[in-house]
């Protein structure tokens, strides 16, 4: 995925409610990514659909993991995409960010950066204004590095 | 494949073994074996490509043990590379104690070395190529380096590389990429591609503020009449197997989305043929084979794999060809009408003693060691073992690194890191200066001393077990696994990360490794800047200094589990 400096600004518009949480003490547990979850869908079983998620398949720095979300989207009145949520499932709290969009956003994309304590999966739910919710994961492994040939 | 070739070599090779009196087995098995019989090929259409990866700065010939393990697993279990030995011979119907089979197997290495010499040497490799360039016409022809060609020597370490990079202008590529070559450092990476005549390309790096690309993805190159398209792939976890502090404004990864535009770019600029090349490593460029569409030929190195002929997955070609300067890869291309439709390929052995060297290239070999022949010359120890590095848990050479560094830095156990670069010297032969860099030539070669719980070392080695046995070869570094000195262990590669590693015993008592207690643990090659300690090269000379002569017993002190 080639990001432009276009895109990383609107990506900076679009997250206008971005919230980032630090490493804290104990990981979270799938119950609260469960949670998470569940409050974002309001209890919905989220779907396939147009949604990338970008990761690296092995980060090169856990403490700052290159992210981004794509939802192929008409990004009209009446078929748009609301926000899109990312959740660490192995962090010591889930939450990574949420990304709000609306029609004037022009696409749904949006990228930043995280910290992972260690190898998970990193979920991305898409909300549509239509109530539909999409839901895709990525496995990202953290590495100690070293003795590559 | 099996040609009359392969049979003479055959015959003269088993009769010398035999021991006939009064016959020299070099002599024989030379005088079967020759110039233009290595560069007999099949030639199709009108291109030509021309690999040469993973030279780690071996200007000289030099002898290369192939390993004896190998491991795929997952779906890769028991294909190609993952052959060894008699089952490789088997496998491409090699005949025992043919060229090829020592070329690529170690069966009756020692015999074999002794009968058929070293392999390699660029004053050699210059010799193919040109000749392939006169027979097929210099337009027709494009050479291109796969990388891990600037790091590796005592020369290429003193020189900064411009040792390899003056010798591999002579050879006019077409373009190259990189992995070691980015240990240089940004600064001097940047400042030797200015001054190339070639591009270096990567379809893989961006930098980490905006995520654009560093380099070129691409060069489109007219080859006679046809239209190639070579698109460059760098390691993709250069920054993790390797220093990121030394290049830290460049981000690496697959990035298969990337090299898909650029594929389709390519072809919408008018390529009638797209070449990969890549520095990803075997079964990463065999999976990446099925998941981006569009490419012709993937020319794969970074894990040292040679297989005698190109394979197939789907439409594309993967050829892979060796280290070291072993072997010079080439594939034929028929293309009409913006089509590949038919293709010859082969790996030739570049068996030094058989081959004219190009007198141009052999000038600047020694022109650029000249300043350091006699440090080069200089004579450290002598081995009575057959000294080489590679094999997925040990070799011999790592066995004495790790040895020295438990000794010289009083440590109860070591690591070296599971590189694959690194030549071999037979039994009875002298350790010089230059031997001993071809195992630890690097820049950043400090040896640690630190303390480490068991616990701890066991997450090191399953870590860098799941580097080279995850089932899914996007997770896969390209590395062996890390040597362990003063340690026994057994490996399940086929088990779950976490559970490959057991029965860790410290063989200084017997008594298994307990996870609480800390044990004193010397290693070199860190990734972490700031590293405290002598250099591996100048501890190993001390080392070997001291001992009468070098003797390395088989390591059995690792039980490899199904």
């Amino acid at each position: 995925m080639n990001l432009t400096r276009r895109t990383f600004l609107t990506a900076s518009a679009s997250a206008a409610v971005a919230a980032f949480f630090g490493s804290q003490q104990a990981f979270a547990s799938l119950e609260d990514l469960n949670k998470a979850l569940n409050d974002y869908t309001g209890g919905a079983e989220p779907g396939e659909g147009p949604l990338t998620l970008t990761t690296p398949e092995i980060a090169e720095n856990g403490n700052s993991v290159p992210v981004s979300v794509l939802v192929e989207s008409p990004m009209t009145e009446d078929d748009h995409v609301e926000s899109v949520m990312i959740l660490a499932e192995g962090n010591p709290l889930p939450d990574v960010a949420t990304f709000h969009f609306s029609s004037m956003s022009g696409e749904a994309k949006a990228s930043t950066r995280m910290r992972l304590a260690k190898t998970q999966n990193v979920v991305a739910v898409a909300k549509m204004s239509n109530g539909d919710f999409y839901k895709v994961s990525n496995n990202v492994k953290v590495t100690i590095g070293g003795c590559g040939g | 494949m099996h040609t009359r070739r392969d049979f003479l070599q055959f015959a003269a090779v088993a009769a010398c073994l035999n021991g006939v009196a009064g016959f020299s087995p070099r002599a024989s098995a030379q005088q079967q074996l020759t110039q233009d019989d290595l560069l007999a090929f099949n030639a199709k259409g009108k291109l030509t490509l021309l690999h040469l990866t993973d030279l780690h700065a071996q200007l000289k010939p030099l002898y290369f043990r192939p390993p004896s393990e190998n491991i795929g697993v997952g779906d890769y279990a028991g294909i190609p590379p993952h052959l060894v030995g008699e089952d490789f011979l088997k496998h491409f119907g090699l005949e025992r104690g043919s060229a090829l089979a020592y070329a690529h197997t170690m069966v009756d290495y020692v015999d074999m070395a002794r009968a058929y010499g070293r392999l390699g040497g660029l004053d050699r490799t210059a010799t193919l190529v040109n000749a392939i360039r006169a027979e097929r016409g210099d337009s027709n022809v494009l050479l291109l380096d796969g990388g891990d060609t600037w790091q590796g020597s005592y020369t290429a370490l003193k020189t900064n590389a411009q040792d390899m990079v003056d010798c591999m202008a002579l050879l006019k590529p077409a373009a190259m990429v990189g992995h070691w070559e980015f240990t240089l450092g940004t600064d001097r990476v940047e400042e030797i591609i200015d001054s190339l005549d070639y591009p270096f390309l990567a379809s893989n790096i961006v930098d980490n503020d905006w995520e654009e690309p560093v380099f070129e993805s691409t060069s489109i190159v007219q080859a006679g009449d046809t239209t190639v398209a070579i698109i460059g792939q760098a390691m993709p976890y250069t920054p993790i197997a390797n220093p990121r502090w030394m290049f830290p404004q460049w981000s690496f990864g697959l990035r298969l989305e990337a090299l898909q535009a650029n594929v389709d770019a390519a072809r919408e600029q008018g390529a009638e043929v797209v070449v990969l090349l890549s520095h990803n490593g075997f079964d990463v460029d065999r999976k990446l084979a099925s998941e981006v569409s569009g490419i012709d030929v993937i020319l794969t190195g970074h894990t040292h794999d040679a297989i005698p002929q190109a394979i197939n997955v789907g439409n594309t070609l993967i050829l892979a060809s060796g280290s070291h300067g072993k072997y010079l890869g080439r594939v034929d291309l028929e293309v009409k009408n913006g089509k590949v439709t038919d293709h010859s390929s082969n790996l030739i052995p570049v068996f030094s003693d058989v081959i004219e060297p190009d007198k141009q290239m052999a000038d600047k070999i020694n022109e650029v060691r000249a300043p350091y022949q006699p440090e080069l010359d200089r004579v450290i120890g002598k081995t009575d073992s057959l000294l080489y590095r590679r094999g997925n848990f040990n070799g011999t050479w790592d066995d004495l690194i790790c040895q020295g560094m438990m000794e010289e830095r009083d440590a109860e156990l070591s690591f070296s890191p599971g590189f694959r670069w690194g030549t071999t010297l037979l039994p009875g032969d002298n350790i010089t200066i230059d031997d001993l860099y071809t195992q630890t030539a690097m820049s950043y070669p400090q040896v640690y001393r630190l303390e480490f719980t068991g616990e701890r070392i066991k997450e090191i080695l399953e870590d860098v077990c799941d580097n080279l046995f995850n089932p899914d070869p996007f997770f896969q570094q390209g590395g062996d696994m890390v040597r362990v000195g003063g340690m026994g262990y057994s490996c399940a590669p086929e088990a779950a990360m976490g559970s490959r590693i057991n029965n860790m015993t410290l063989l200084a008592t017997g008594e298994p490794i307990d996870p609480n207690k800390s044990y004193v643990v010397a290693g070199w090659a860190s990734v972490n800047e700031d590293v405290e300690g002598p250099a591996i090269y100048d501890l190993m000379e001390n080392y070997i200094g001291k001992q009468d002569i070098i003797k390395v017993e088989p390591n059995q002190s690792v039980k490899f589990t199904g």
